[in-house]
């Protein structure tokens, strides 16, 4: 019994002892030295992982008494994270290393965070959920704050802590509350309880629940943290923040309102569309003013978790499809994006001031084509891969008979246009200015190459977005029933 | 030849392609090279556009030279054309090398604005052969990304504005359509436009937000639908986008924007608004010809005050749509006719006009109205063709302008008698503002000192005029033409819309 249960979690096994493995051996020998191989090899872990996972069983397998799934809504989640993270961590290797940041615990910890991340979307259990929870949040804790010498950056992991110990305090209590009426913390055994009637008092701790989870997804009004905490951490570690946790903290929303609470869909639903509608709307009006690429991305995810709830909002299997090609779509678009804010600098310093992008497009055409594609995409103009997701996600809600939350989605969408196309416009036709130096790193020049092509041409007949379509479809009709 | 449309539309992007890929630096010979390759695709598409135009059979109503392929979410990648569309990718692509002949002269950024009008051609073509909702959002939409790019690098002084609010009008109202569109997908379970027309959507009046819906659904739709073309087309009162953009871009850009983009709105009422919401176009079709009558006469008052030649014809742009949206919502055959007629003759028209702007703007660099006077003692042919256009505009008999608006008027006259009485009252207006601009601009006597060293029109400029001036005449004394291909798919437009409205006003009549 139990090496079955072991089976099931080898993933996740494997990655947390690799992670272990590779701190003692980077403790005893050349430390800081080897970071950059170790953050290849991390990368490369991640990979073989994705691997695994993705062609490994298609069987639905639970474990621990139900305490541990690992389904198909599971492994769709874990296989994103997991390359989302692969690519992140390649992509930060050069920025870090020659700013001195580069140290091994960096590949660690994000290691480490991804084990939390695939225990959180498997989780079957309030308390298997929040001990893969806390791990994430730990580690990360830690990376927002790795350039101990700045002050932002401490004040960022300062603040993300800080918050994230209230919205895990909040989590809990609403966990306690729902163990309480409903005595148990199964899933299983929640959604079996909710079955036959439910007190107001398993409602507060759904809202509870709910706003914890908010927060973690950094949806609005549980949004504050976020602008400070990206701008404020190393840029490779914003990138990370944007992509692979975003994703997890989504998989894991999903599969508690479904999972759990399936059973009163009436009754979460309208606290969810509430903090999309809200998200969508701040996330759009609040990022007009910000002159930081990094705020201004941070209100750009606040906004895209907006469209993501409108998904789940919806309360269906194909809500929670569309969430998901909208979360798979929405990382490929950060991880471009993020490659060519890496690649901002001046004088060898980073940049991150939108001004500095004036007149891009004459020094760089390629990568001022890139920019184009990816502001645009995240704007949602068709036929970039920004607009298939809100296509799916506003599809989920209408029919989910949601029609004035789709309609406040486009709206929220066209005042988010405003500033992405005034990066377009910096990069195309602003004035004259400094702007930028510096060469591209190998790495960063790939990615945000392949990821704009991909933006570019997803839709095209014949690839037809990767068949992501019917995996996403499948790993939804698993979740809900 | 079974991809025979995907290959027309096609073209011009592989044009781009090999443009982007290929063509390094940015001297003389690489400028030149740009407009010879984007010529050349044109060219090449127009050539291919011609078998479609030969090889469609005008008596048949159903759409023709189909091409389907799978695609998402249970949607088809699927094109065709029928007697209404096929018209409009003939205009395209006869109109596109003439835009990139206009914009012989340019020098910044050549390359980029080769692809950016190749672009543009691709996607223009695309709307108007989309067979899928939802692919026809794509191409629709994707317009304003190049669209952008040219007001914003290539445009005026105040081009940024301009730009900005082109796309966020233009985005607002294409997003209510989307959501419409989704709406659509839900109820009927399919994106493909055929089965669309054929399918009825619901007209049960119910009520929302406490406001009695007549027409439940459809009106709601239609009303989604609406606000995407009205601010394409545009209609008064969501046209103030226009004059801007059209100041601020480049010529080449204002002749694509009056002469094709524009027409996507016209297209999308006949492609959409009509054949699937017949009950939701009924019940707000007054609303639409009492829009249309303002139209014209607002806008010809507010064209008679204008001290840029550019927003002059802007306006008179907005006006001659007027007669467009008023053909269409007069719905019978007359009135339909007229207003495709009348888009087809105003792409030519208006293109040629914002082409003579350009002739005189790319000597003197202003288009300010006093600056010039005179003219016709330096620049004869100048002259004679503005003059030749400027009657078209005004809707001369013998010009191609008179047929679509004698129609759009017969048609709504029988309609709607007080819409009509006042829509013709702009006629008289625009012949006030157009020979206004004629006579400041061209005649009296040169007296400005800028305008002694004034040179004529250009071998090149003379043969950019040239298919214009025949097209504009030839669709004038013989309009059959067209009519005789537009003819049996507007009938069966008109008679399906008959025969969707006839249960409802039975109703009224009760």
């Amino acid at each position: 019994m139990i090496t079955a249960d072991i089976q099931t979690m080898m993933p996740e096994i494997v990655l947390a002892i690799y992670a272990m493995g590779a701190l003692l051996v980077a403790v005893y020998t050349t430390k800081d030295a080897m970071a950059p191989v170790l953050t290849w090899v991390t990368s490369g872990v991640f990979v073989l992982l994705a691997l695994w996972i993705g062609t490994g069983t298609t069987e639905t397998v639970t474990a621990f008494d139900g305490m541990f799934n690992n389904d198909g809504f599971a492994r769709f989640a874990k296989v994103v994270i997991l390359l989302s993270a692969a690519v992140v961590l390649l992509m930060s290797q050069e920025y870090m290393q020659r700013r001195g940041l580069l140290k091994f615990e960096y590949p660690i910890l994000v290691a480490l965070s991804v084990v939390g991340m695939m225990v959180m979307v498997s989780a079957g259990d309030l308390m298997a959920l929040y001990m893969g929870l806390e791990l994430q949040s730990l580690a990360l804790y830690v990376v927002a704050s790795l350039r101990r010498d700045s002050v932002k950056s401490t004040e960022a992991g300062l603040k993300y802590f800080v918050l994230g110990a209230l919205s895990s305090g909040l989590l809990l209590y609403g966990a306690s509350l729902v163990y309480g009426f409903s005595g148990t913390t199964l899933f299983s055994g929640i959604y079996a309880a909710t079955a036959d009637g439910y007190s107001v008092g398993l409602l507060i701790g759904v809202v509870f629940l709910i706003s914890g989870l908010a927060f973690k997804v950094s949806a609005a009004p549980f949004h504050m943290w976020t602008p400070d905490v990206y701008e404020g951490s190393p840029t490779p570690v914003t990138a990370f923040f944007a992509t692979a946790p975003k994703i997890a903290a989504m998989a894991m929303f999903a599969r508690v309102v479904h999972d759990a609470f399936g059973g009163i869909v009436g009754e979460w639903q309208q606290i969810v569309a509430f903090l999309s509608v809200l998200s969508m709307f701040i996330g759009a009006i609040a990022a007009i003013g910000q002159r930081d690429i990094k705020r201004l991305m941070a209100y750009s995810s606040i906004a895209h978790m907006g469209f993501a709830l409108m998904g789940l909002a919806a309360g269906t299997a194909f809500g929670v499809q569309a969430m998901l090609i909208y979360m798979a779509i929405y990382v490929t678009m950060n991880v471009g994006t993020f490659a060519f804010i890496l690649s901002m600098e001046r004088d060898g310093r980073p940049v991150t001031d939108i001004h500095s992008l004036k007149m891009y497009s004459k020094k760089q055409p390629l990568m001022s084509l890139v920019v184009l594609v990816m502001m645009f995409s995240l704007a949602g103009v068709p036929p970039l891969l920004g607009f298939f997701g809100k296509f799916y996600v506003l599809r989920a809600a209408y029919d989910a008979g949601l029609g004035w939350l789709a309609v406040a989605g486009v709206i929220a969408s066209v005042i988010g246009a405003f500033y992405y196309i005034r990066i377009v416009y910096f990069v195309y036709f602003g004035d004259d200015d400094d702007g930028l130096d510096g060469k591209m790193s190998p790495v960063l020049w790939v990615t945000a190459v392949v990821t704009a092509a991909i933006v570019g041409l997803a839709w095209v007949p014949g690839i037809n977005l990767f068949g992501i379509e019917v995996v996403a479809q499948a790993a939804a009709a698993i979740l809900v029933n | 030849m079974g991809n025979l449309l995907s290959l027309t539309t096609f073209i011009p992007l592989l044009g781009a392609i090999i443009l982007a890929l290929f063509l390094r630096g940015d001297d003389a010979a690489a400028q030149s090279n740009a407009k010879w390759v984007a010529m050349a695709t044109t060219v090449a598409t127009f050539l291919v556009s011609l078998f479609i135009l030969f090889g469609f059979d005008a008596s048949n109503t159903d759409f023709q030279m189909v091409e389907e392929r799978e695609w998402l979410l249970g949607m088809n990648y699927k094109m065709g054309v029928d007697g209404i569309s096929v018209l409009f990718v003939m205009l395209t692509t006869f109109l596109m090398p003439l835009v990139i002949a206009s914009c012989w002269t340019v020098s910044t950024r050549v390359k980029e604005y080769m692809i950016a009008f190749l672009l543009l051609e691709t996607l223009m073509l695309g709307v108007f052969m989309a067979l899928d909702l939802v692919l026809f959002y794509l191409f629709f939409e994707a317009g304003l990304i190049p669209m952008f790019l040219i007001i914003g690098i290539w445009g005026g002084k105040n081009r940024i504005y301009a730009s900005f609010k082109f796309f966020l009008y233009t985005f607002l109202g294409s997003v209510l359509m989307l959501v419409a569109m989704v709406a659509m997908f839900s109820e009927a379970g399919t994106t493909d436009i055929p089965a669309l027309m054929a399918f009825e959507f619901g007209s049960e009046n119910f009520s929302l937000m406490g406001i009695q819906v007549v027409g439940g659904m459809q009106t709601l739709m239609w009303l989604a639908f609406f606000a995407s073309f009205a601010v394409k087309m545009p209609m008064w009162p969501v046209h103030t986008w226009l004059p801007d953009a059209h100041v601020q871009a480049p010529t080449a850009g204002s002749v694509v924007l009056a002469a094709i983009l524009l027409k996507m709105g016209g297209y999308g009422f006949l492609r959409f608004s009509l054949p699937m919401f017949p009950i939701g176009s009924e019940v707000m079709g007054d609303l639409v010809l009492w829009l249309s009558a303002i139209a014209i006469i607002y806008t010809s008052l507010v064209a008679l005050v204008q001290e840029d030649m550019k927003k002059l014809i802007a306006y008179s742009s907005v006006a001659h749509m007027g007669y467009v949206t008023m053909g269409i919502f007069a719905v019978n055959q007359q009135g339909i006719d007229g207003a495709i007629f009348q888009m087809i003759s105003h792409g030519f028209i208006s293109g040629a006009l914002f082409l003579l702007v350009g002739v005189i703007y790319d000597r003197m660099h202003t288009r300010e109205i006093d600056a010039y006077g005179g003219l016709v003692n330096r620049m004869p042919a100048f002259a004679l063709i503005f003059l030749f256009f400027t009657m078209a505009n005004v809707g001369l008999p013998g010009t191609s302008g008179f047929v679509g608006e004698f129609l759009v008027l017969m048609g709504i006259f029988q309609v709607n008698t007080w819409v009509a009485m006042f829509a013709t009252t702009g006629v008289i207006l625009s012949a006030a503002y157009a020979l206004w601009l004629y006579r400041r601009v061209v005649m009296g006597d040169l007296i400005k000192e800028s305008l002694r060293t004034i040179t004529d029109m250009t071998t090149r400029e003379r043969f950019i005029f040239a298919p214009l001036v025949f097209m504009t005449l030839l669709l004038g004394v013989y309009p059959a033409l067209v009519l005789d291909i537009i003819g049996p798919s507007v009938a069966a437009l008109v008679e399906n819309y008959d025969m969707a409205t006839a249960g409802m006003t039975a109703a009224a009549t009760q």
